[in-house]
């Protein structure tokens, strides 16, 4: 091969791998640099023998670590040269060292153009190569149509062709625009016929990612890839070289499996049929064998095949094949078949209802947890995470406690986090919760956010049986020797709260209290000491009649800090010493923490956030996000409440514990049982709940929902200027949710409604609205003025949700059509219920789903608008400029013709704009407008009354001014043109409803002279951020 | 899909890279070097895969010479680990019982076969033969005379050991 023998490359490596030392190699790299940048500098008498030589070295060299990049150019001029061995290495040298963003490859697009297009089937192949491993944005802008061309050409060698679908997967990664979706959905059928394996395996990975971003275009590939299937299992007419260990190519197996996970049901029943025969055969017919390839390639399919199962929601009979195997391999010796079967166990819990099966295999999984490999350990913690539920909470959470001990410090973090969000959600009693997330502080402090201190801050707050216990146990902890910083500020605060509820306790009078907090104070950081300041001024306030002697040491504290370097210490002791003299005023002013409103967890908030920032468009993920996932974070499972002895409840006077009260009653049966063990009566007052209508929720911002009301204690309801602002100022905190006395509804969605109604409004699938209790998910698919709506109505609970009722509310010009909503969705149980849909003409109102549901006593009622907007009528259409001005001419004027001036737009790049206008399904056509700074656009419109239409966009922006511009519809129709310009008025114009920010920090915060500085202050912190 | 391949050896030499997405140079020595650090220190029989960042690095030790390959979480593993067996079969049939010192010498040669085995870090061609064929092709204007100084060390260093028969 010209590749070889070259005597001077084999030299040098020699020479390097002889070196001694790094320095001794970086002197022998040095000096080759040295040569081969004089021997560029002097390009003319170089052979190109020898400039291919010293382009292989410097990729040697490269890889060494060393930087070359003065020699990148000669790489990539090599890819003109004439002849092949030098232009083979100027390819893959290039291919190797730059990047699809560099700005040399630019200058090889026309060669590489060349080299695609012209006969030669070796530099083909060269150029296709390199544009499939680093073609960028230019590359599919250019090379598109001719790499599309070779794909299809009846005249090329299979080798050819199927280095061009891989390096059209690449274009089309790069712009989704390269693929014309009307035209390849035939096409796409006709490569799927293809009888060559090699090419069909790169066909297949295209056509994954093709049908993951449209799903509608592909349906008629659907059989196809079944047939696909079914003749490899089957083993018919497959050559010899492509079986793999006697597999039938596992490759082409599993990427056609991973297609046909895209599709959302397969509904030709004889299709169905022979794929499940497929299935079938691969889950009992896969058998442990001793050659490791065999074994890894036999398993590869039947892991793609388990996921495919789960994904068709398959007849119950063989999702319990399929639990058992899993069940199998959770248990098995070989590490890889152990790791991946945690792993997709851990998937099947989103998807299907097994959890009780699963949690058999629960002390198997805690034996994983405690595996020498990493990997496993990590598998067997989000398994363990969720599968958890209240009757297995202490169980797993204990032995993520203990596990914590020996814990990889690359894990405790995560681990940390699941303990406390586990602890939360599945509480059997909420002193284990405390218990749980001080031994968490202990023993990995470092790793304990705030958040999950505030949390418990929170809760011992609110709930009022707690805060001796809680007391009690922050007074053990301090005795420890070495303690964590964390530990010291939870500890000082719930003492300097609640110690006085101990006072009679042995050790814990207000002095020995004292004592033992401030033997921490000369070792704590700035911000733990303005939390012990503040215990303080408590203690000295519970301190009746006053000890003297007491006095005098927290004062003269006060005193010192007085001149403390940090202003915010400044403050405080300046104010708590005065106050502290004030006698009486004092009680008022510290009085005990206000409770908190309920809102949801912020560590829950940031696990939902977590999953939904990663979750991108793969066949699983989109699962995930449908699926009401128990491993997913759920606010209102906190049993924590629900199997609270009753008689606690007796003692809660507070507004916002009827929210508690009010979970309780919805708590689940099983829960409600265990309340009856414990011998009381579950008198649990329902709550009249009035149907809500949440469609102000809907419309207006979330963050304000009517005007706090301060909560204030009882005894604190004076008149005390100092008293009322403080508690207005706790309660009126950043993102202050109305309490629920505001509230018509006990059941709040935990998602933004107007946001996710919005991603609806852009893309065809996703939850739709979320509260405790139930999802709603939705996936839509439209064919001209028709449109098909599925509507996913999940079951969070593991109780039946009851009088389920869905009422649409079609606009004039909508026809829908919504079949039978069972009356009752059984638990964790998932019905899909479609919606037909019939456009009649343009127009801009929204349908509403009018919802109900009762659960336990609760009834709950939402109006949710669809996302039945009109573009999703629209199919973009790319028309050349020859179609294009004849048409824009004749559609002179108003009111076919429209044009306004837009201001207060948001600043969006031109890309952005288009990527907009993309996923509006508006067809971004470049090359009409010479102006660059102007869009055109077209989209051709579906509706009964209209028929297909085509529209005409233009849009001028000012570079200047991203804020304004100016934009010009046509359409043969008025209505359509008017509507379609409102449209895209909404989604240029910033609308206020979903950039409205959480209102700042209170107003009235600065003026309280009592917390001068909200930041340090944790009960201000908290209101923040619970 | 697959972001990247690296072979890198048990003293933490790179042997090979070949990058699908776009990483910067300075992103480069980054992962390889937290790489190296997260897969040569793991010890034998443990799984082959090991979480990274949000990705899963599949990998396969051969005799002294580690393959790895990036890919998406949700991907299909086992396919990608019979991927890195199937690039190395190839590579032994090409070399004849390849060792590591083969890739060193030759590894321009290894990255014209692995762009015969992938492509955009998807699966080109599953048939050992049909890559055979084609390397085969633009063989022929030179025989792939055994080159003396491979040869020369492959004897100093004792490590005529073929790679594949030391799968771990």
């Amino acid at each position: 091969m010209a590749l070889s023998g070259m005597r001077g490359l084999s030299v040098f490596i020699s020479d390097v791998r002889n070196c001694q030392n790094k320095e001794q190699e970086r002197l022998r790299v040095d000096k080759e640099l040295g040569n081969i940048r004089t021997r560029f500098k002097n390009e003319k008498g170089l052979s190109p023998y020898e400039k291919k030589k010293y382009v292989w070295k410097m990729l040697y060299i490269y890889m060494l670590g060393y930087d070359v990049d003065f020699g990148h150019t000669e790489a990539v001029s090599l890819i003109s040269a004439p002849k092949y061995p030098e232009k083979q290495v100027g390819y893959i040298v290039t291919s190797c060292l730059l990047n699809e963003s560099h700005d040399f490859l630019r200058m090889v697009i026309n060669t590489v153009r060349n080299d695609i297009v012209g006969r030669n089937e070796t530099f083909q192949c060269l150029a296709l190569t390199m544009v499939g491993n680093i073609g960028g944005k230019e590359f599919s802008e250019s090379l598109a149509p001719d790499v599309q061309k070779l794909l299809i050409s009846s005249s090329c060698r299979p080798l050819v062709r199927k280095k061009a679908a891989l390096c059209l997967l690449r274009l089309y990664r790069k712009n989704s625009d390269v693929v014309n979706v009307d035209g390849w959905s035939d096409r796409m059928s006709q490569l799927l016929d293809e009888r060559d394996l090699g090419v069909l395996t790169s066909v297949m990975s295209l056509f994954v990612a093709l049908v993951s971003s449209n799903i509608e275009a592909y349906w008629n590939c659907l059989p196809k890839c079944v047939k696909i299937l079914e003749r490899l299992a089957r083993n018919q007419d497959v050559p010899q070289e492509y079986t793999y260990y006697g597999i039938p190519s596992p490759w082409l197996q599993v990427k056609t499996m991973r297609a046909l996970q895209y599709f959302p049901t397969i509904e030709d029943p004889n299709t169905r049929r022979a794929l499940f025969e497929v299935l079938q055969r691969i889950l009992m017919g896969t058998d442990v064998v001793k050659n490791v390839n065999k074994n890894n390639a036999a398993h590869a399919v039947l892991f793609e095949a388990l996921a495919l199962v789960m994904h068709l929601d398959a007849e119950k009979e063989m999702m319990s094949q399929c639990v058992a195997l899993l069940g199998k391999f959770i248990a098995v010796r070989e590490p890889n078949i152990r790791y991946l079967g945690l792993e997709n166990m851990t998937r099947m819990l989103l998807v299907s209802d097994v959890q009780d099966i699963i949690k058999r295999h629960q002390a198997q999984i805690i034996t994983s947890l405690k595996d020498p490999d990493i990997s496993i350990r990590r598998r067997a913690l989000d398994l363990l995470y969720g599968m958890c539920d209240v009757t297995n909470a202490k169980d797993i959470v204990e032995e993520l406690l203990q596990y914590l001990n020996t814990a990889d410090f690359a894990m405790r973090e995560e681990l940390a986090l699941k303990a406390a969000i586990l602890a939360e959600k599945f509480a059997p009693d909420l002193s284990w919760y405390v218990d749980v997330i001080l031994q968490l502080i202990d023993k990995a402090g470092d790793f304990v956010s705030d958040d999950i201190w505030y949390r418990v801050v929170q809760f011992v707050t609110n709930n009022e049986d707690l805060q001796p216990y809680a007391a009690a146990k922050a007074r053990e902890y301090l005795e420890k020797p070495a303690l964590h910083e964390t530990m010291v500020k939870v500890s000082a605060y719930l003492l300097g709260e609640y110690s006085h509820l101990l006072a009679r306790r042995p050790g814990c009078s207000p002095k020995e209290i004292f004592a033992i907090i401030n033997e921490k104070l000369p070792t704590v950081a700035t911000s733990t000491v303005a939390i012990l300041l503040s215990t303080y001024a408590k203690i000295l306030m519970h301190n009746l009649p006053p000890d003297p002697e007491l006095q005098e040491q927290i004062w003269s504290i006060f005193r010192k800090y007085e001149s403390y370097i940090d202003v915010e210490i400044q403050q405080r002791a300046v104010e708590y010493f005065s106050l502290s003299r004030k006698g009486a005023a004092l009680v008022d002013v510290l009085a005990e923490m206000p409770k908190f409103p309920e809102r949801q967890s912020a560590l829950l908030k940031k696990a939902e956030d977590a999953e939904v920032d990663t979750a991108e468009q793969s066949a699983i993920k989109i699962r995930s996000q449908q699926q009401t996932s128990n491993a997913l974070v759920v606010t209102d499972q906190r049993p924590a409440n629900g199997s609270m002895p009753v008689s606690q409840l007796g003692l809660v006077r507070m507004p916002s514990q009827n929210m508690e009260a009010g979970t309780q009653g919805q708590a689940s049966s099983r829960e409600q049982g265990m309340t009856d063990e414990n011998g009381s009566i579950n008198k649990v007052v329902p709550q009249d709940t009035p149907s809500a209508d949440l469609l102000g929720d809907l419309l207006g911002p979330l963050a304000i929902e009517g005007p706090p009301v301060p909560t204030v204690p009882v005894e604190q309801k004076d008149k005390n200027l100092l008293s009322a602002l403080e508690a207005t100022s706790e309660e009126a905190g950043p993102l202050a949710l109305a309490t629920v006395d505001d509230q018509p509804n006990s059941v709040q969605p935990i998602v933004n409604i107007a946001e996710r109604l919005n991603a609806l409004c852009l893309k065809d699938s996703g939850v739709l609205y979320e509260d405790p209790h139930i999802q709603i998910g939705i996936k839509a698919e439209w064919r001209a003025h028709h449109g098909r709506l599925v509507l996913f109505l999940g079951n969070k609970n593991t109780s039946p949700l009851v009088s389920v009722r869905a009422l649409i509310l079609p606009p004039t010009h909508l026809k829908m059509e919504l079949s039978m909503v069972p009356e009752t969705i059984p638990p964790r149980a998932q019905v899909q219920c479609p919606l037909e849909v019939v456009n009649i003409r343009a127009s801009r109102d929204l349908a509403v789903l009018d919802f109900s549901y009762k659960f336990v006593t609760a009834v709950v009622n939402v109006k949710l608008r669809l996302p039945v907007v009109l573009n999703k009528f629209f199919q973009p259409i790319l028309v050349s400029a020859e179609e294009f001005f004849p048409q824009w001419k004749s559609l002179s004027g108003p009111p076919l013709k429209l044009q306004e001036v837009l201001r207060g737009v948001k600043p969006l790049s031109l890309p952005e704009m288009a990527n907009l206008f993309t996923s509006l399904h508006l067809a971004v056509t470049p090359g009409i407008d010479a102006n660059p700074n102007n869009l055109v656009a077209c989209t051709t419109f579906y509706s009964e009354s209209t028929r297909a239409m085509l529209c005409l966009i233009r849009v001028e922006t000012d570079p200047s001014d991203r804020t304004q511009l100016r934009i010009t519809i046509a359409s043969g129709d008025p209505t359509l043109t008017f509507e379609l310009k409102e449209c895209i008025k909404e989604h240029l114009v910033s609308i206020p409803m979903q950039t409205a920010p959480p209102p700042a920090v209170s107003p009235v915060q600065p003026q309280s002279p009592v917390t001068p500085a909200a930041y340090n202050d944790p009960g201000a912190m908290l209101a923040g951020l619970l | 899909m697959i972001h990247f391949v690296i072979l890198i050896s048990r003293q933490g030499k790179v042997r090979l890279t070949k990058w699908y997405s776009p990483y910067q140079q300075k992103e480069r020595s980054t992962v390889i070097r937290e790489l190296s650090g997260l897969i040569l220190t793991r010890g034998p029989k443990l799984c082959n895969f090991v979480e990274w960042k949000g990705y899963k690095v599949v990998y396969r030790r051969y005799a002294s010479l580690y393959f790895c390959m990036c890919i998406d979480p949700d991907d299909n593993e086992l396919e990608v680990l019979e991927i890195i067996h199937h690039f190395v079969e190839i590579l032994d049939r090409y070399f004849g019982s390849v060792c590591e010192l083969d890739l060193i010498f030759n590894f321009h040669k290894a990255y014209y076969i692995l762009d015969e085995i992938l492509i955009a870090g998807e699966l080109q061609e599953s048939s050992k033969k049909a890559v055979a064929r084609v390397i085969a092709a633009q063989k022929t204007s030179t025989n792939l005379a055994k080159d003396s100084l491979v040869e020369n060390a492959k004897e100093e260093t004792g490590s005529i050991s073929n790679m594949i028969s030391q799968a771990i």
